[in-house]
């Protein structure tokens, strides 16, 4: 694999492999030596153009653990804010001899554009209200072993259901594209305003009601108000959001016994999501984190432990 | 060449079996004695097979060190993929499963593999363990060492000494995954 750009980038055989790797790479975290070699001698740049502490930081250790020296570039005090362009930037730090950019920015595409100037291979961690491939990969690690404890094994006849500011959110699009791989079938509940425009062609069921699919879920994946994207106008009250579309303790109530509730972070307690769910006993939010970690070092591996990725 | 998933060479080249299930199992019983008497007992001893044939050899020789000394021992799986010298020249491995019970420290780690050849996969099984902790002593217990070093590593306990031509390819077969025991020498014929 040369790049990781989109979820669509992915086919069953390789999508299993990352997430059976990501298994394995858990299990790293608790050894004595929190190191592998399988990356020694690569440089990774992780530049991100857009705040973020849970997947830079994730993706700075994974690179960490398996040898590989990682670079930390924010937009903020470097050359981006003398005025240069988003191609001069990447082609001086490709110059440089470096092997992969995991790169994060707020426009949807820049990580495909990037990755057509440069040599180095790309890992998208997020562009604009596009994809971010690894939080779904960590989504759907995260179900997988939620799935298992709960004695099913695999995807398929399972209901997700992605609830909120679709409009926003480039971790519905990464997990539509994954779950079209893995099997799952996915709901998405919005208002009407927060539904991104082509929905329909999606293929998965649209609702604006998340009462009358809640019952029939078995994972429950809430989105964050992404509130600095929104100019205005997208529901009446942030009151009323809650009232129709927040996952309350009424809600949390209503779902099925064994189904299990996600959040990418961060969480708006009390908007999006009520305290009582996000600390329930059915809440994979901190196993998300923690496989976080895991989910990157197995994309990184599969990307760079050999040089059949490389362009030479 | 053969089929990494299967183990079975691919035709048309001519295959030998050199050891059948029945020399197999006495070379594998001989090996579990070998390793009791030189540690003077199961005391502190712990097997690691290295994937893939060499965790269920691990297994088998656990069995039988169980049986003979009436007392379990430890044993589990190192899989040493991401530790290679060769692993960006080849395509993507998948790697195996690492499962080690419990702490390696001042413990008998005795490695097992199927077959000893240029001694690279122990060489990277050595970086391996240094990472998982400090055993007081390592062995190596090899079903088939079938010559060709390109390291100074040798064996401690082996099942059989094969003197097999650098074309040729031995293998390993373990009922669990290929159907029966046996060991089996194919000369790889060049295309040409």
């Amino acid at each position: 694999m040369r790049h990781l750009l989109s979820c669509a980038d992915l086919d069953l055989t390789s999508a299993t492999a990352i997430l059976d790797l990501a298994e394995e790479m858990q299990q790293v975290q608790s050894r004595p030596v929190k190191k592998l070699p399988a990356l020694r001698g690569r440089t990774i740049v992780n530049i991100f153009f857009e705040d973020s502490t849970r997947t830079r930081t994730s993706f700075e250790i994974a690179g960490k653990w398996l040898s590989a020296d990682t670079i930390n570039v924010s937009a903020k005090g470097s050359s981006v804010s003398k005025g240069e362009s988003l191609r001069d930037t990447m082609l001086t730090l490709d110059a440089m001899g470096v092997d992969a950019f995991v790169i994060r920015h707020s426009s949807s595409g820049a990580a495909a554009q990037v990755a057509s100037w440069v040599r180095a291979q790309v890992v998208n961690a997020g562009d604009g209200q596009h994809e971010h491939p690894t939080q779904a990969l960590l989504d759907a690690y995260t179900m997988r072993q939620h799935f298992r404890r709960i004695g099913a094994e695999g995807f398929a006849g399972k209901r997700i259901a992605i609830v909120g500011d679709l409009l926003h959110s480039r971790v519905v699009r990464s997990n539509v594209l994954l779950q079209r791989i893995l099997g799952g079938e996915v709901v998405l509940v919005a208002p009407p305003t927060l539904l991104p425009t082509g929905v329909e062609s999606w293929g998965c069921e649209v609702s604006n009601s998340l009462d009358a699919v809640l019952d029939s879920c078995d994972i429950v994946m809430m989105l964050r108000v992404q509130r600095e994207r929104m100019a205005g106008g997208f529901f009446p009250t942030e009151r009323e959001y809650t009232e129709t579309y927040g996952l309350t303790p009424e809600r949390l109530a209503a779902m099925k016994p064994t189904a299990a509730i996600c959040h990418p972070g961060p969480m708006n307690r009390g908007v999006e999501i009520s305290s009582a769910a996000a600390d329930a006993a059915n809440s994979l939010v901190l196993e998300q984190v923690a496989a976080g970690v895991a989910i990157r070092m197995s994309v990184l591996y599969h990307l760079l432990g050999s040089d059949e990725g490389a362009m030479h | 060449m053969a089929d990494p998933a299967t183990n079975t060479p691919t035709p048309p080249f001519d295959s030998r079996v050199v050891a059948d299930a029945t020399e197999f199992a006495r070379a594998l019983t001989r090996m579990a004695h070998e390793i009791l008497e030189a540690n003077h007992g199961a005391d502190n001893l712990i097997l690691l097979g290295i994937p893939t044939r060499g965790v269920q050899l691990s297994q088998r020789l656990a069995a039988l060190i169980a049986d003979i000394e009436d007392t379990p021992v430890r044993q589990g799986e190192l899989d040493i993929t991401m530790y290679r010298d060769d692993l960006r020249a080849n395509p993507t491995r998948n790697p195996g499963r690492t499962s080690i019970p419990g702490s390696i420290d001042d413990a008998v780690v005795v490695l097992v593999d199927d077959v000893l050849h240029s001694g690279r996969t122990i060489g990277a099984a050595f970086d391996a363990l240094r990472d998982l902790g400090r055993p007081k002593a390592v062995r190596l217990a090899v079903l088939v060492d079938r010559g060709h070093r390109q390291l100074p590593i040798a064996a401690d306990t082996v099942g059989r000494t094969i003197q097999a031509a650098a074309d040729e390819r031995v293998a390993v077969l373990v009922s669990e995954l290929d159907g029966h025991d046996a060991i089996t020498i194919t000369r790889t014929v060049k295309e040409a």
